[in-house]
């Protein structure tokens, strides 16, 4: 690991670093998969230090439909070519219109924005990722490289078009995969994998992203066993910088913003996962008849 | 001046921009007891705008007072506290414990919040009960009293001359629009609450309207707010009769849209040589 590698590292800890609205070219848009892309993107500006787990916020042009920025986690930096690269899925009208961005293309970015994971110098440490949500996990193993920790990757989707970028995780972590329909790797869901049969307890630390079920069926088997579990929401977002209060997930503490006291969380922390279930109505006049 | 719930307490915006250069920052409403808010999700986006159900999430009057407050000291501008709540006691408790802090010079009175005594029903939706209220808060707060009107009316203007008699200084308006999303593939609402709050680009025109008929309906300033997104939105207001502009849900977009637009405005008056602003207040030709 190079002395700019730990200086970097250090930083991130040690000091609050300052969010910033930069124009970013798009150097390489490159299909992983399914509906999946990789922006690569730089700023003519140095890119400021961000951790695993934090994300940007990105304004969509083009299309009046599409009002508010996008967030989506940061899925790897370069910081000598001064580069940084998304994970992208092509779902919705804003993720289609960036599926579309040539190289050249601008895109304006808010970041980097939210808390970031935990980086405890621990050894075995277990990573895993469901569909497009696999995206923060890649800085996240890199980081942990340079840190001298080998992690355990562990990512699975529905079939092998949902596990994007598989080889950018095997060149740097021992990957394992599980597809639903047995097109690649293990068949079944990543809970029902040889790691969580039978190695689950090897692990001192577990980090998860993806599909909300995914998440907190891995949460809770790691609660089992008393391993802590840190989960990366993604609630709709508006501002992404903690003052709206719109993305909001209810912890033992209350209401916290997933921009801004996440969108990591200690899975113990989370009151209710359950984002679907509608609210009793605190405001009267509102309430439906 | 930047509009209440969108700017939080300013410290959220540190990074991007020197408060100090703004008009004011009217901070995010503060209710006599901490609140919740409502449960997620509290917004849907919609065209060239969004709908929140957010549900006054705050600490409540006491946590601002003692630990909010010191830290907006900082700001070399005018902080305006928004104040809502459910009750004219809970107001007036909150008005009241605001008005001892030396350095806030206002508090915006949110009246479009249900009032809970009357079934639900919110205070700006009738005269009667919004004038009740503000006559209650004018007597316990000395400062300026800015009262931040619903649109969700049949005539604003009466509720504006209501608010007036009963001693506002300064009435801004509007507050956001009811409204709804469906997520059609579910079935389901997309808020938690059904309805929420529409604001953003597309509540412009009527938020211009409402500006235009309330500016001729009273004599005290009036601010507007409602979609303003740039520099010509906000002169638009002024013409129609704007004292003073809020920008809101445009801070979401760009956290740095507010210096963009005082110095559009500053452009402005100089391309048509316009040595006052206050020139430009009403100064629409019809």
């Amino acid at each position: 690991m190079n002395i700019y590698d730990w200086i970097c590292l250090l930083c991130n800890k040690l000091t609050k670093v300052k969010k910033v609205i930069h124009d970013l070219v798009v150097i390489e848009n490159k299909p992983a998969g399914g509906n999946n892309f990789v922006l690569v993107l730089k700023p003519n500006e140095k890119l400021p230090l961000m951790s695993p787990g934090q994300f940007c916020e990105v304004k969509v042009s083009k299309v009046p439909e599409v009002y508010l920025r996008r967030p989506f986690s940061i899925h790897n930096v370069d910081y000598e070519a001064n580069t940084l690269s998304l994970l992208i899925k092509a779902v919705g009208k804003g993720t289609t219109v960036l599926s579309g961005l040539s190289e050249g293309e601008i895109v304006n970015l808010v970041y980097p924005l939210g808390n970031g994971f935990s980086l405890k110098k621990e050894a075995n440490i277990l990573l895993v990722g469901g569909g497009c949500g696999v995206a923060p996990l890649l800085f996240l193993a890199h980081t942990f490289k340079k840190m001298g920790i080998n992690p355990v990757v562990l990512v699975g989707g529905k079939t092998a078009e949902d596990v994007p970028q598989l080889e950018a995780y095997e060149a740097v972590a021992e990957t394992f995969v599980a597809t639903e329909d047995g097109s690649l790797g293990e068949k079944g869901l990543v809970t029902q994998h040889t790691i969580f049969k039978t190695r689950l307890s090897e692990f001192k630390r577990i980090y998860t992203c993806g599909p909300e079920g995914m998440m907190k069926a891995v949460s809770k088997a790691a609660e089992a066993l008393e391993i802590p579990c840190e989960v990366s929401l993604e609630n709709t977002m508006a501002c992404g910088i903690g003052a709206c209060l719109c993305c909001v997930t209810e912890t033992t503490e209350g209401h916290k913003c997933v921009c801004t006291d996440g969108p990591v969380f200690d899975s113990r922390d989370l009151n209710d996962w359950n984002i679907e279930k509608p609210s009793e109505c605190s405001i009267p006049y509102l309430k439906s008849e | 001046m930047t509009a209440s719930g969108t700017f939080g307490y300013g410290l959220e915006f540190d990074d991007f921009l020197d408060i100090s250069l703004l008009g004011g920052i009217v901070v995010k409403a503060t209710t006599s007891k901490h609140r919740e808010g409502n449960r997620y999700p509290r917004m849907a986006e919609t065209n060239m705008g969004m709908l929140n159900a957010v549900g006054l999430q705050n600490k409540g009057v006491d946590y601002f007072v003692r630990e909010t407050y010191p830290k907006l000291l900082k700001y070399d501008t005018n902080v305006i506290v928004n104040v809502s709540d459910s009750t004219i006691d809970g107001y007036v408790e909150v008005a009241e414990k605001i008005n001892s802090l030396e350095k806030i010079p206002g508090i915006e009175l949110n009246i479009s919040c249900p009032n809970v005594k009357e079934g639900g029903m919110a205070f700006g939706t009738s005269c009667t009960m919004a004038a009740s209220v503000v006559e209650a808060v004018r007597k316990v707060y000395k400062k300026t009293l800015i009262v931040k009107l619903s649109p969700n009316v049949t005539n604003i203007s009466e509720i504006a001359k209501a608010v007036e008699g009963a001693g506002a200084d300064s009435v801004s308006l509007i507050n956001t629009l009811l409204g709804m999303a469906i997520d059609a593939e579910k079935r389901r609402p997309v808020l938690s609450t059904v309805t929420g709050g529409l604001s953003g680009p597309a509540i412009k025109p009527i938020a211009l309207r409402m500006v235009y008929q309330v500016s001729k309906a009273v004599k005290i300033p009036v601010i507007g707010l409602g979609g303003i997104s740039t520099a010509a939105d906000a002169i638009e207001f002024i013409l129609a009769g704007a004292t003073a502009i809020q920008v809101g849900t445009a801070n979401f977009i760009d956290p740095a849209v507010t210096i963009k637009i005082k110095d559009g405005i500053a452009d402005y008056m100089q391309r048509h040589q316009i040595q006052n602003i206050n020139d430009l207040i009403g100064a629409l030709e019809v």
